[in-house]
C-alpha cells in the first residue's frame, strides 16, 4: 500500500516540474499548460489528506469540493487566458515572451 | 491501489510531466500534459476519490486541453526555432526545480509517515450507523443502501455536501463562470480603430 508520504512526494515533484517549466518555456502557451500542472499537483495533495483524515471512517468531503471548485475555477481560468493570448496573438504577431517587453521597466 | 500500480501511474504522470517541458512543439506538449493527467486522474481513482477522478478526465484533458490544442492549431504555432538560448532562465528553472525537490524529501524524510486508513466494509458499515445516529442520512437513503452494501457512494456524499454545505460557494460559482464567459467574449471581440 502508498503511504501518505508517497502521494506528497509524487505531488510535489509534479509541482516542481511545473515550477521548472514556468521559469524554463518561452512559449507563452506552455508556460500556462505548466500553471495547470502546479495546480493539478496541489489537487493531489488535497485528495491525498482528505482520504488520510477521515470522518467518521469515509475520506473527507471537504477536501474533494475544494479540488472541484479549485477545476473549476481552473476551467474559467483558461478561458480567460487564452482569449488573452490569441488577442495578444494578434496585436502583436508572437506569443514568445523574450519579445514581449513592452511592459518591462 | 497496490502498491505497484502507484507507482506505474505515478512514473506515466511525472514522465508526462517532463515531456511536457522537453518538447519543442506545442502541440507535443498539449498531449503530454494530457498523458499526464490520465496518470493522475488513476491516482485519484487509486485513493477512492471516483467523483474527482472522473470530473478530472472530462474537464481537463476532455474541455481543456482541446481547447489548448484548438489555440495552438488557431495561431498556427511552428516548432521553436533553436535559438541561443540565455544560460540564466534555464539554470534558473532547473536550479528552482532541483531546490523545491530537494526541500521537498527533506521535509518528508522528517514527516511521520501515515499509512492511507482501511475502507473495508467494516467502517462503511459503522459510518452508515454514525451517519444515521446523527441524522445527517436516513436509514433506507441511497448512501446508508450502498455503505451497507459495502461500497462507497462517493458521488452521493459529494453532492449532499454540494447541495448542502456549499450551496452559496456554488452559486457564486456559476457567476464566476458567467464573468468568464462575458470577459471571453469581450476579449475576442474584434476592435476597429474607429471604437
Amino acid at each position: 500500500m502508498a503511504t501518505l508520504n508517497n502521494y506528497l512526494l509524487v505531488s510535489g515533484l509534479l509541482f516542481a516540474i511545473g515550477l521548472a517549466g514556468v521559469v524554463l518555456r518561452r512559449n507563452i502557451i506552455v508556460v500556462f499548460m505548466c500553471l495547470e500542472l502546479m495546480l493539478s499537483a496541489a489537487n493531489l495533495s488535497l485528495v491525498a489528506f482528505s482520504r488520510c483524515n477521515p470522518i467518521h471512517g469515509l475520506p473527507d468531503s471537504n477536501g474533494q469540493m475544494l479540488v472541484f471548485f479549485v477545476i473549476t475555477v481552473a476551467a474559467a481560468e483558461v478561458a480567460v487566458g487564452l482569449a488573452i493570448i490569441v488577442a495578444l496573438y494578434r496585436a502583436r504577431q508572437t506569443i514568445h515572451t523574450d519579445e514581449l517587453t513592452s511592459m518591462k521597466g | 491501489m497496490p502498491s505497484y500500480l502507484f507507482w506505474m501511474f505515478s512514473l506515466v504522470m511525472l514522465l508526462g510531466g517532463i515531456a511536457v517541458i522537453a518538447f519543442r512543439n506545442p502541440v507535443a506538449s498539449a498531449l503530454s500534459v494530457v498523458t499526464c493527467f490520465v496518470g493522475l486522474a488513476a491516482l485519484f481513482v487509486g485513493l477512492s476519490a471516483f467523483f474527482v477522478g472522473v470530473i478530472q478526465i472530462l474537464v481537463y484533458t476532455g474541455a481543456v486541453m482541446v481547447l489548448f490544442l484548438f489555440i495552438i492549431m488557431l495561431l498556427d504555432l511552428k516548432d521553436e526555432v533553436r535559438r541561443a538560448k540565455p544560460l540564466i532562465p534555464i539554470l534558473g528553472g532547473l536550479g528552482l526545480g532541483i531546490a523545491f525537490a530537494a526541500q521537498l524529501i527533506s521535509v518528508l524524510a522528517h514527516n511521520t509517515d501515515a499509512a492511507l486508513p482501511e475502507l473495508d466494509k467494516n467502517t462503511l458499515v459503522q459510518a452508515s450507523a454514525t451517519l444515521v445516529d446523527s441524522g445527517t442520512i436516513t436509514a433506507t437513503g441511497k448512501i446508508a443502501t450502498a455503505l451497507n452494501a459495502g461500497s462507497l457512494p462517493d458521488v452521493h456524499l459529494i453532492g449532499r455536501a454540494l447541495f448542502t454545505d456549499y450551496n452559496l460557494p456554488l452559486q457564486i460559482l456559476g457567476v464566476l463562470l458567467l464573468v468568464a464567459t462575458v470577459g471571453c467574449v469581450a476579449l475576442s471581440k474584434k476592435t476597429t480603430p474607429s471604437d
